[in-house]
């Protein structure tokens, strides 16, 4: 083991700034002036001025503080970081698709329409539902695109007054409860039985006439399988609620089993995790959602559809039932060209495989740590999971005092990038850890390897564990008083000069003074 | 021996080798806890798998179907706007280092990726005038609608106002957006002469239950609001937010919203050095005063300056996370996770290339090519440009009313000739005529215009 991450000392851009310095060049101006009143025009604008090569050093060095799934192991539980194969950029940077207006004439996007009708048919194959929307721009955004779907469909049986609550497992991912909210229901939350499922019979408690959907991601983020989806799905259907499927943990089931056919009404996809577009360093994202033919007339507006006769693709905006638009076009395009780019890659043997290799590395994993001192499985120990799997640090922090955080946090100096830690809440000392089907045994291994490493340091060297980490750019840094007292753009900092070193030069004298 | 698959490391004989290991006889069992009844027991009827090769070729000839604008003359804008992205923007906006990280949960490992989003944040403050900006929305319609619910929150008020000259995808995302809490969303008129929102109108509407003005400025048809310090006043009189939504090129002109008393901007970074690609992925700005008050109910994430715990390095983190879903659940300010930080990087590095003079030199070549192309295309026999007595930016109006042919026609005719005329108003505003939004950025050459001109006098001249 031996890592170290680039460590610059970067100021910030507009400590670069020079006046009269710039990084680009203009064509010539038109004689004709700008036309507008003196009163209505600014007079200064703070902008840092800098040339090319100082703003394409400044970021390459940034860029080098940054770890991605490109420079190493990423397995960030629930967020699926598998490798983005190149060609998907190619694709998408094409200018047919970055230089192509929303608002161009239909006869002039034929083939930005045919891809989103074509995309939405292997998106609606994949998971067993009628008909999908790409509008959606994130997970998030589809939750909350679903809920309003819900709210429209009570509304069209007449029961929109009456049908305010939605349920949500204590296990599930914060963007349920908060989109439920946003969409106007209250939520109601029932807790998992001792092996980590929804509990039957609170979930009969807690359906009524009241019930709108239950949202429910199954795998559920303990990477467990709910066995007892169906009767899940009967109970829900039973009170006359709709199900909702967060799709956030598909990978591990793409062409073993479907949403659709476990009885979910509304299924939400995240291409930046299961179809492997990027994250972007949190976006942009993409968060299509599927629905039943009885859903299909909420859908957002514009909907894509192909006139055989004409062989034309064209949008339709006239579905007086649609909950109407949730952004501004049609959803992120250029994400899109990347998961249709995945999904003809893959094809279904490839899409089938790569859930498969998922869900055996997230056993291999966690068949290699079990038995390790230090960590346990919560739930269900010894059943398989799926494409990730949940370890409690509990032990060792009784053992030792060292948190689930430190142990993310010493990761890091091993080169690879921390889990998901403290989620799901009902495992204390959660490591959540999904690695995907893009890695190899070898990194697997690494990463057992350096968790028994760390379990010995924590009872040996306990320090390394608290101050860690060593090899990232920068140590741990004070996130509290970063909260209390926010600094959150140059203006503030100006302004509340001099709590914070300001410059390189003074960061380095200080450092210098300090060893 | 087989050949695995380019993506998968682990080939199958790799596989089968980790399961012997395990003591597990089949790949199956992984997922014997799947029910019978709802296991998929056939293949995925999709497309066989193709070679990069394939894949390359089949996806270039369909996307070859659409026509790009540098393919033919276009004058489309109307919330997306084309510009030139130097080629250093788009080499370093598409490092994979940036590329391919998760949301910077660790600060410790992607302190590039925070500090260029502080430098985003710090970048959007200045230009729009206020103390704090967000680490991004999906785009400016989705973005006006967190405003709306923000203002709610803030003021514990249910009404919003805007103007009636709006585009459309503006306001049906916002109507949509606030269905939660069933705020009411009310247009404010507009004067026939200027455009200009109706001021008075706006006094008669402004009562103790609004919870936010909100104006564009530029407008959606592209000229500029002139009343905007009397409508910031009559709104705080009330008691309401003051919303102001720009086209953030526009700002290295005008004045910043925040100097005329905006509480909230909102806008669509799009055109801050990213590709109009269709519609998105796009960039929601989202800021507003350093307040507290106001900083607490603001949707998203935000980037904040920090020290090391032992005090020594400048350091920077995602800050007042208690806002948010992953902490607040169903009390979160909103249900926002994944944002477009990717665009903006891209915007971040487009501002600091250009600086003050750069964008300023963009906005005056937007402005002067609009302004050239409102005088030729007004000098036209039938034609009006614009319809509105006010200053524009860089789009404006055109009417055919003069003539004897509608406005889609008139765009069918410049688009058999190779030109994409303005955006149809036809639908979206019927009192204003046979009328189109067209815009001009620096993109467009002075023989570019000409050649509209041009065009258009021989398609109106012909028809005589």
């Amino acid at each position: 083991m031996s890592y170290q991450q680039a460590r610059w000392t970067e100021p910030l851009i507009f400590e670069l700034s020079k006046p009269g310095r710039t990084a680009v060049s203009l064509p010539e101006k038109s004689p004709e002036g700008v036309n507008i009143p003196k009163k209505l025009l600014r007079e200064q604008l703070g902008l840092p001025e800098v040339s090319e090569p100082q703003v394409v050093r400044h970021y390459t060095r940034l860029s080098q503080m940054n770890w991605s799934v490109d420079s190493g192991f990423y397995p960030l539980g629930s967020c699926t970081m598998k490798y983005n194969p190149k060609i998907c950029e190619e694709l998408a940077a094409l200018e047919t698709v970055t230089c192509v207006h929303p608002r161009q004439s239909e006869d002039t996007v034929q083939g930005a329409l045919e891809l989103i009708y074509k995309l939405e048919k292997y998106l609606a194959e994949i998971v067993g539902v009628s008909r999908v929307t790409l509008h959606p721009s994130a997970g998030a955004h589809g939750e909350f695109t679903g809920m309003l779907i819900t709210r429209a469909y009570h509304k069209f049986k007449g029961e929109e007054q009456q049908r305010t609550e939605v349920i949500v497992p204590d296990s599930a991912h914060g963007t349920n409860f908060a989109s439920a909210a946003m969409a106007g229901f209250s939520v109601v939350v029932v807790p998992s039985d001792a092996r980590g499922r929804v509990d039957l019979d609170a979930l009969k408690n807690a359906v009524s006439d009241r019930t709108a959907a239950l949202m429910l991601t199954n795998p559920n983020t303990l990477g467990l399988f709910d066995d007892q989806i169906l009767g899940i799905t009967d109970i829900v259907h039973g009170a006359g609620g709709l199900l909702y499927y967060d799709g956030a943990n598909l990978n591990g089931i793409m062409g073993k089993t479907r949403p659709g056919d476990m009885g979910f009404d509304i299924v939400h996809y995240n291409l930046h995790k299961t179809f492997s577009t990027p994250h972007g360093g949190g976006g942009p994202g993409s968060g299509p959602i599927g629905v039943t033919r009885e859903l299909e007339r909420f859908l957002p507006v514009p909907v894509v559809e192909y006139d055989r006769k004409r062989d034309h693709y064209y949008l339709d905006y006239d579905r007086p039932d649609s909950i109407g638009k949730i952004n501004g076009f049609y959803g992120n395009f250029g994400v899109l060209v990347k998961a249709y780019a995945y999904i003809l890659l893959m094809g279904a043997e490839g899409l089938t495989e790569a859930a498969e290799t998922a869900t055996l590395n997230a056993n291999y994993i966690m068949r290699k740590l079990l038995g390790v001192k230090g960590y346990e499985l919560k739930f269900d120990s010894g059943r398989p999971c799926k494409h990730e799997v949940v370890f409690s640090a509990e032990p060792l922090k009784r053992e030792t005092g060292a948190t689930a955080k430190d142990i993310a946090k010493r990761l890091l100096d091993y080169g690879v990038h921390a889990p998901t830690y403290y989620f799901p809440p009902i495992v204390h000392e959660a490591l959540m850890i999904e690695p995907t089907e893009t890695e190899p045994r070898e990194e697997l291994d690494h990463f057992v390897d350096a968790l028994k490493a760390i379990a010995e340091e924590a009872r040996s060297s306990p320090e390394k564990l608290r101050t860690a980490p060593h090899a990232t750019a920068i140590g741990r840094l004070d996130e509290v008083k970063a909260s209390r007292e926010p600094i959150l753009s140059w203006r503030m900092h100006k302004k509340s000069r001099p709590r914070m070193p300001t410059s390189s030069v003074e960061i380095i004298r200080e450092m210098r003074a300090r060893s | 021996m087989r050949v695995g698959h380019p993506y998968i490391p682990n080939t199958r004989e790799i596989r089968e080798q980790m399961l012997r290991e395990m003591g597990i006889a089949s790949i199956d069992d992984l997922f014997a806890d799947i029910p019978e009844k709802i296991r998929l027991k056939r293949a995925l009827k999709l497309p066989r798998a193709m070679s990069e090769l394939e894949v390359k070729r089949h996806m270039k000839a369909m996307l070859a179907k659409n026509k790009p604008f540098t393919q033919m003359l276009s004058f489309i804008g109307g919330g997306a706007w084309p510009h030139d992205i130097p080629s250093h923007v788009q080499a370093l906006a598409r490092r994979s280092e940036f590329v391919t990280s998760y949301t910077p949960y660790q600060p410790e490992a992607s302190q590039g990726m925070l500090q260029t989003l502080f430098e985003y944040q710090s970048m959007i403050a200045e230009l729009v005038g206020l103390d704090v900006a967000n680490a991004s929305m999906y785009d400016w319609a989705s973005a006006l609608g967190e405003a709306a619910l923000t203002c709610a929150r803030i003021t514990r008020r249910k009404r919003f106002l805007i103007p009636k000259l709006i585009s459309p995808e503006r306001r049906v995302t916002l109507q949509t957006y606030v269905v939660g809490p069933g705020l009411e969303v009310a247009e404010i008129g507009y004067d026939r002469k200027t455009g200009r929102l109706d001021l008075s109108q706006l006094r008669a509407q402004l009562g103790q239950d609004v919870a936010g003005v909100y104006v564009e400025n530029p407008s959606y048809l592209g000229f500029l609001e002139t009343q905007v310090e009397e409508m910031s006043d009559a709104a705080h009189k009330a008691g309401a937010l003051f919303v102001v939504g720009v086209n953030p090129i526009s700002l290295g002109l005008l004045k910043a919203p925040g100097d005329y008393g905006a509480d909230i901007v909102v806008g669509e970074g799009q055109p801050l050095g990213n590709p109009v690609s269709f519609g998105g992925p796009y960039l929601g700005i989202f800021a507003c005063r350093g307040e507290m008050k106001l900083v607490r109910q603001m949707p998203g994430r935000l980037i904040g300056m920090t020290t090391t715990l032992e005090g020594g390095k400048r350091g920077y983190c995602m800050v007042l996370a208690t806002r948010e879903q992953h902490i607040r659940h169903e009390r979160a300010t909103s249900n926002i996770c994944t944002n477009n930080a990717l665009c903006a990087v891209s915007a971040a590095i487009y501002l600091a290339s250009l600086g003050p003079q750069g964008l300023r030199g963009v906005a005056e070549r937007c402005a002067a090519n609009a302004s050239y192309a409102m005088k030729k295309l007004n000098a036209i026999h039938g034609l009006k440009a614009p319809i509105f007595d006010a200053p524009h930016f860089n789009e404006f109006t055109l009417n055919c009313d003069g003539t004897r042919m509608s406005i889609e026609k008139l765009n069918s005719k410049l688009l058999e000739r190779g030109i994409q005329g303005g955006i149809s108003l036809r639908r979206e505003f019927p009192e204003l005529g046979e009328t189109a939004l067209l815009c001009t950025t620096e993109l467009h050459s002075r023989e570019d215009i000409d050649r509209l001109a041009e065009e258009l006098e021989e398609i109106v001249g012909g028809q005589r």
